[in-house]
């Protein structure tokens, strides 16, 4: 992983490798939570690497792969789709018998993984992205940081918590006793939360989050995706 | 056991969950939450849903919440009655996967936004900003480029089946065409017109308006 120093932007520049699935990339956040998946379950992959800066994801032939232009995309043989979180869906129900569960073992244990699934992509998502953009990438693309943004950002981050805190002090992870791809959505933002931006006391203030935070980001599969 | 839905007939998210019950022929019950009185905030629906928003659902012991979760389970769970919602094959299910979630990340966003400044302000004596407004609009627009183009070669959005991607569109699109006179944006696009006119007029979606 190049990591150009305090603040700065993750970018993955992988080789390529052979076949197999193809993961295109533009920031490392919706990407490594695609990569996390993959490692967890096992599966070979390759990243085909898309540069923000020079705006790649708006080329034409990009966009042929991702209409929306943003990262990532997969593509297997004929086979494309994008949205990190389809994306997590569709690899964890189709290699179900091999590497980590990660949607747990009754049709109600992946009820809830569902459930926290849309939390993490309603609530939690918009103000940690916001801080993250505002305060990591921002900068070093000497965009100006919108201060109000930031502090409401993270207000509403800090009352997401709050009822993250409570049900971590009851449930060992978001979903029930077991890691789930609930857990793994959370891995990329909190990382830049933590390591990143200065705000882990978010994280580091709420004693089961803590703990939480602790667990999961020492899972082999994270580590992985922060080696490459 | 009948399902217990806690929500209202009107509000977009509980609105969704009727739409897959009525496609799935799940019998419910609406126990009616007071939103204008913020019954939603009081301390016995938060321990319900904590986050404090409807709708949530109670299945004898078991409860869940978010309306796109919900929607996927009883999916799931009802696979072999009703409307199939969920596809035939993985990577039907992978493409549903995905126009759910550009719902969610992309379409949603811009028309909430618009929904609350333009139906829900007026109601509750706040000003509406139009420059907000505006914004949103704009971003929509762009978004439903996209789905014009992907409407013009797919009947659905995910293929060529009615799926759960395009169930969880109904109520927001209903609330632009219907209730903030933002219609234009469905119409002036030739598919994406088209494909609202199917959808709006199945019989599961026709019931949930008349709740």
């Amino acid at each position: 992983m190049e990591n150009s120093g305090v603040g700065g932007v993750y970018q993955y520049f992988w080789g390529y490798a052979s076949e197999s699935i193809q993961l295109a990339c533009k920031y490392a956040y919706p990407t490594a939570t695609a990569g996390c998946t993959l490692n967890e379950k096992g599966i070979e992959f390759e990243i085909v690497p898309v540069d923000l800066l020079k705006g790649e994801q708006k080329n034409p032939e990009f966009l042929k792969l991702q209409p929306f232009g943003v990262t990532p995309v997969i593509k297997e043989g004929d086979y494309t789709l994008y949205e990190s979180r389809a994306i997590i869906r569709y690899y964890a129900e189709k290699y179900k018998s091999q590497g980590t569960d990660l949607l747990g073992k009754t049709l109600e244990e992946k009820g809830l993984v569902e459930q926290w699934l849309e939390v993490e992509a309603q609530n939690y998502n918009a103000p940690a992205y916001d801080l993250v953009v505002n305060l990591l990438f921002y900068p070093k693309l000497g965009i100006p940081v919108n201060a109000d943004l930031v502090k409401e950002s993270e207000e509403k981050l800090a009352k997401v918590l709050d009822v993250y805190e409570e049900r971590l002090s009851k449930s060992k992870y978001l979903a029930g006793d077991f890691f789930s791809l609930a857990d793994l959505s959370h891995l990329p933002f909190n990382h830049y939360l933590v390591n990143a931006i200065g705000k882990a006391y978010l994280i580091k203030d709420r004693k089961h989050v803590s703990a939480w935070w602790d667990d999961i980001s020492n899972r082999p599969a994270w580590k992985k995706v922060l080696e490459l | 056991m009948v399902v217990k839905v806690h929500g209202t007939n009107y509000a977009s998210g509980p609105r969704r969950v009727f739409a897959c019950f009525y496609e799935k022929e799940i019998e419910f019950e609406l126990v009616p939450v007071n939103l204008f009185a913020g019954e939603h905030k009081g301390p016995e629906f938060l321990k319900l849903q904590p986050f404090g928003v409807v709708p949530v659902v109670q299945d004898g012991d078991f409860t869940l919440y978010e309306s796109r979760a919900i929607i996927r389970y009883y999916s799931e769970k009802y696979r072999s009655q009703g409307t199939e919602l969920l596809g035939h094959t993985l990577e039907d299910r992978g493409l549903i996967e995905q126009w759910l979630e550009v719902e969610g990340q992309n379409y949603y966003p811009h028309v909430y936004t618009m929904v609350v400044q333009l139906e829900v302000h007026p109601l509750i004596g706040l000003p509406v900003d139009d420059k907000v407004v505006a914004e949103h609009e704009e971003k929509l627009a762009k978004v439903l480029d996209v789905y014009e183009e992907r409407l013009s070669k797919s009947k659905y959005l995910a293929g060529d089946f009615f799926s759960l991607a395009d169930l969880a569109h109904l109520p927001f699109t209903d609330k632009l065409v219907n209730s903030i006179g933002k219609g234009h944006l469905i119409r002036d696009r030739k598919h994406v017109s088209a494909w609202w006119d199917t959808i709006s007029s199945r019989p599961a979606w026709k019931k949930v308006l008349q709740l």
